[in-house]
């Protein structure tokens, strides 16, 4: 299960190289992300989408809210 | 959402998958920055006037008058000693007695911004509900800067397109 972090730990996480995804809708990333993040939507997660990525390298996703 | 995509990962191989639980959201109404096309907009947060006199609720009306108008100010912020706001102080408050402490002159909990909102929105609210002035704060309540109606409508007819609703 993934661990929850808040905005401290994302910053310490980032500065040692963990990738950023967010998972809203493409739209919704153009209009403001968080820098450097990268945009794969949820709907679109699937092995063709993250094939490139390194399964072994911190990341850390995020959307809107809490909710 | 991301809930669901933390696992989606996990399922996929992914051995370390963390979840900014508040997430944008939070970043955002933290006044910290970010990329897209909206970054390059006007919002609360940038328009904001970091320079406001703020002063403490033991402090008196006369010298926080003083201090502010000196300052070509004619409002003040009261704040904690984390800068977190607790009331503010427009032209009436800052001519009430000058004995008088701050904490029973200034207006108590006053409505804030978050530093994201777009600032032809924060320009339409002030004007529907003739504010002057409003505080923006971070999500835990420090204070960012005063924001004055003249520079948010000034600022807002150089971008009609601030389309996201967030008050």
């Amino acid at each position: 299960m993934a661990t929850v972090i808040d905005r401290d730990q994302l910053q310490d996480l980032v500065a040692q190289g963990a990738l950023l995804v967010e998972v809203l809708k493409a739209e919704e990333y153009q209009e403001d992300h968080l820098p450097g993040a990268l945009s794969i939507p949820l709907a679109q997660i699937d092995r063709e989408t993250v094939k490139s990525l390194d399964q072994e390298h911190p990341m850390i996703v995020y959307c809107w809210d809490a909710a | 959402m991301a809930p669901r995509a933390a696992a989606r990962l996990e399922l996929l191989g992914f051995t370390k998958v963390f979840h900014y639980h508040a997430g944008k959201l939070d970043w955002m109404a933290a006044g910290l920055p970010t990329e897209g096309e909206n970054a390059k907009r006007p919002r609360a947060g940038t328009v904001a006037r970091n320079d406001v006199p703020v002063c403490a609720l033991t402090d008196r009306v006369g010298q926080v008058r003083d201090r502010a108008r000196a300052a070509g100010w004619d409002a003040a912020v009261a704040v904690n000693d984390d800068h977190v706001v607790l009331g503010l102080l427009r032209s009436a408050e800052l001519d009430k007695d000058a004995d008088q402490p701050i904490e029973e002159a200034m207006r108590p909990g006053p409505s804030t911004f978050r530093p994201y909102v777009p600032i032809k929105e924060m320009a339409d609210y002030m004007t529907q509900h003739k504010l002057e002035s409003s505080p923006v704060t971070t999500s835990d309540g420090k204070l960012v800067g005063l924001l004055l109606r003249s520079d948010a409508v000034a600022q807002a007819e150089g971008c009609p397109d601030c389309v996201r609703k967030m008050i």
